[in-house]
């Protein structure tokens, strides 16, 4: 299976809307090994001006994951996932993800690049709040490996 | 954040990974593949044994600038790494993460520039670890 070159530039349809629970933030804050108070106790983040938990930078991963199955799925897009390999990641953040936050992800393929057999994808996904409004844009570039 | 001096450590922090640790974030993540939680399916994959999720590393790794920031990442305006290095846990030892974060650009336009060294055994595990922090 090799990857479709033609696959730059193209838009999965958004992902069904995800609500951010306070307890997948706590977790997820504990996994990464913060210590922030904003991301375990309602009372410390409202205080600092937030409408409920604070979740860590990299808390948008959970929701892109959901587009990268989107694009791995994909029969027409040739990506085997064993062959995955994640070259670099990006969050260009306009606000933190807060508990109750309703998130939806939309993925573009920005640049499909052929090097020796093997690919390199970029992946932007974009994700919005329940107004619509940009919360963070995460960007993948995933190598793909021919295994031959 | 006006007073800050190029190349000054803001942050610095170890951080002991172990398996658990990584049970602990493939639940909390959902990032379940077995080449993180499984020493056999690793090793069919060619690896020494279990790995630590990249995305793993990259969530500790700016959780001292995060501390810097007195817990409040609002003023975190972009954050961007490169996997490089993968970072083997052993199942008894697990494996001891270096962070330090020092400053790598002051007066820019996006921001303050705050550059990540992450290291394991003093070899550095991620490229080009910067975190732009708003003015």
């Amino acid at each position: 299976m090799a990857v479709n070159p033609d696959l730059a530039g193209r838009t999965y349809p958004p992902t069904p809307p995800f609500r951010v629970e306070r307890e997948k933030v706590r977790e997820f804050a504990d996994a990464v090994f913060s210590t922030s108070a904003l991301s375990r106790d309602v009372v410390a983040a409202r205080a600092a001006g937030y409408a409920d938990l604070v979740a860590p930078p990299t808390f948008p991963i959970v929701i892109q994951q959901r587009t990268w199955d989107q694009l791995i799925g994909d029969p027409e897009a040739g990506i085997e996932l064993s062959r995955v390999l994640h070259g670099d990641q990006r969050f260009h953040v306009t606000r933190p993800i807060v508990a109750g936050d309703e998130l939806v992800a939309t993925l573009t393929v920005a640049s499909v690049r052929m090097m020796a057999g093997n690919a390199m994808v970029t992946a932007e996904t974009v994700i919005t709040d329940g107004d619509g409004a940009h919360v963070v844009t995460a960007t993948s570039v995933l190598m793909v490996g021919s295994g031959e | 954040m006006s007073d800050l001096q190029l190349g000054q450590i803001v942050a610095e922090r170890d951080i002991h990974l172990t398996r658990e640790a990584l049970e602990r974030y493939a639940q909390a993540s959902g990032d379940l593949n077995p080449i993180h939680l499984r020493d056999d399916i690793a090793q069919q994959m060619g690896l020494p044994g279990v790995i630590a999720h990249g995305m793993l590393t990259m969530g500790l790794a700016v959780q001292p600038v995060v501390d810097w920031l007195g817990g409040d990442p609002r003023t975190i305006l972009d954050y961007q790494v490169r996997f490089t290095r993968m970072v083997p846990v052993d199942a008894t030892d697990g494996v001891d993460v270096h962070v330090e974060a020092k400053v790598g650009a002051v007066d820019d336009p996006l921001g303050t520039r705050i550059d990540l060294t992450v290291s394991v055994g003093g070899a550095t595990v991620l490229g080009k670890a910067q975190v732009r922090v708003a003015p």
